[in-house]
């Protein structure tokens, strides 16, 4: 019976580590995009129009006061009513991305604002472009404060693309719930599920744990 | 386009949204009584000199936030039959709610009560207070001035969260907007109500954390 089990278990490995693939690429192209999305809403969060400013915000509200999970039913069930047929794959990488965006946008915005205005405006009497003043001057003061949260906020990226198996992609939840049906002892199938995400994840967690107290430590030093 | 939405339906499906709606709001409240439970459980644990109960704490509290909630529910949903209790869904889902955001609670304690100057720690040792009198008259009534904004924000985390009980059939708004969708095949009337749903609820504890911090003097703590 046990052995049986084992057995079964261990003839699904393949299975197992397309899911865990699965869970890596869909993150990472979340991530990457998400990323390079939430820097931009970030800034232009921060860039002086208020009307861009209230739109923005009023976004990411939308989206922080949702679950992820009904997120994810919209676009996957609404989008094809206005003519756009949406595969799982595709439908994870919008809703993930989208997610991530609008909380890096908060991040973001937050470092940005935490940069003294006298830097700002000394960058302003140096002569330096909007575009120098940014990328020279407020951006790599503000990374201080946006590396830490960021890495914490690419876990949770992580995590949530659990949710997209919801709708049916085969991620390394959605394999664990097959594997379930087949072999049931929701014990260890879903035990060896959670070392998966460990694996991924647990890296991730120290890094950001490592940033938060070297970040602040250099964040002291500037202030003494 | 959504030419055909249809608002009498939403209007027709409303006591199944209500129902829904109060099922999380009560779901969510339980859990969070529970997950406080742990949290308090788990950072007592943790603010220990010994290994002892420091190293299973720190073990649990790292091995729920490196894992997706969803797999831990699936964990406790088909888990727990193979230990001999079966459990209904909906018990099952507090239970994973609890377990999950007590982590979570168990670190915003934890920032909390570390986030009491050193100097007040020594001024009560040298006023002779015993560490029972010290916790409970100096570290934690300002620790829990510091915890009641993100301990809000944990619990706007928590009502979202809930929506996952949905995929193991708890009858919750979730749920209520995935039957609309497939009894009639109205998605977008189904899923946009209880996003509404989920918004008024949102901004309901934002709002809450904004008081909470302007009576307790959070925001002017600093300075």
């Amino acid at each position: 019976m046990m052995w049986q089990q084992f057995v079964s278990l261990a003839g699904s490995y393949p299975l197992a580590l397309r899911g865990l693939g699965m869970t890596v690429v869909l993150s990472l192209i979340s991530l990457v995009l998400g990323t390079l999305l939430g820097f931009g809403l970030g800034i232009l969060r921060t860039g002086g129009s208020r009307l861009l400013s209230s739109v923005i915000g009023a976004w990411v509200d939308l989206i922080r006061g949702t679950p992820f999970l009904v997120q994810i039913f919209l676009i996957f069930f609404i989008l094809p009513e206005f003519g756009i047929e949406l595969d799982a794959f595709t439908a994870g990488v919008i809703a993930l991305t989208n997610l991530a965006a609008c909380f890096i946008c908060e991040i973001v915005a937050a470092g940005i604002r935490s940069v003294p205005s006298g830097q700002v405006e000394a960058a302003l009497a140096s002569g330096l472009s909007r575009w120098q003043r940014m990328r020279q001057v407020v951006l790599p003061q503000a990374m201080r404060i946006v590396l830490p949260p960021l890495v914490g906020q690419y876990v949770l990226l992580i995590k949530d693309s659990s949710v997209v198996s919801a709708i049916g992609l085969t991620d390394l939840t959605r394999v664990g719930w097959l594997v379930v049906q087949r072999v049931p002892n929701g014990l260890l199938v879903f035990f060896l599920v959670g070392v998966g995400y460990f694996i991924v994840c647990y890296p991730l967690i120290m890094l950001a744990r490592r940033l938060e107290r070297r970040m602040g430590a250099a964040h002291g030093e500037v202030q003494l | 386009m959504l030419e055909n939405f249809s608002f009498r339906t939403i209007v027709e499906y409303l006591p199944l949204f209500g129902q829904g709606l109060v099922t999380t709001v009560w779901l969510s409240a339980i859990s969070f009584v529970g997950a406080l439970l742990v949290g308090i459980a788990l950072c007592a644990m943790n603010l220990q000199r010994g290994w002892l109960f420091r190293a299973p704490a720190k073990a649990y509290i790292d091995a729920v936030r490196a894992t997706p909630l969803l797999a831990q529910l699936y964990f406790l949903y088909f888990g727990l039959p193979r230990l001999g209790f079966v459990l209904p869904e909906l018990v099952v889902g507090i239970l994973a709610l609890s377990l999950n955001s007590g982590a979570y609670i168990a670190e915003i304690i934890r920032a909390g009560i570390l986030s009491i100057p050193r100097g007040q720690v020594e001024a009560s040792v040298a006023s002779g207070m015993t560490y029972t009198q010290r916790m409970r008259l100096v570290v934690l009534p300002q620790a829990f001035k510091v915890t009641i904004p993100p301990l809000l924000g944990q619990a706007i985390v928590l009502v979202k969260d809930s929506a996952l009980l949905s995929l193991i059939s708890v009858a919750e708004l979730t749920r209520a907007g995935q039957l609309l969708a497939s009894d009639r095949f109205m998605p977008a009337e189904g899923f946009l109500t209880i996003a509404a749903f989920y918004l008024l609820l949102y901004y309901g504890l934002k709002a809450l954390a904004g008081l909470s911090g302007r009576w307790l003097g959070t925001a002017g703590a600093r300075t």
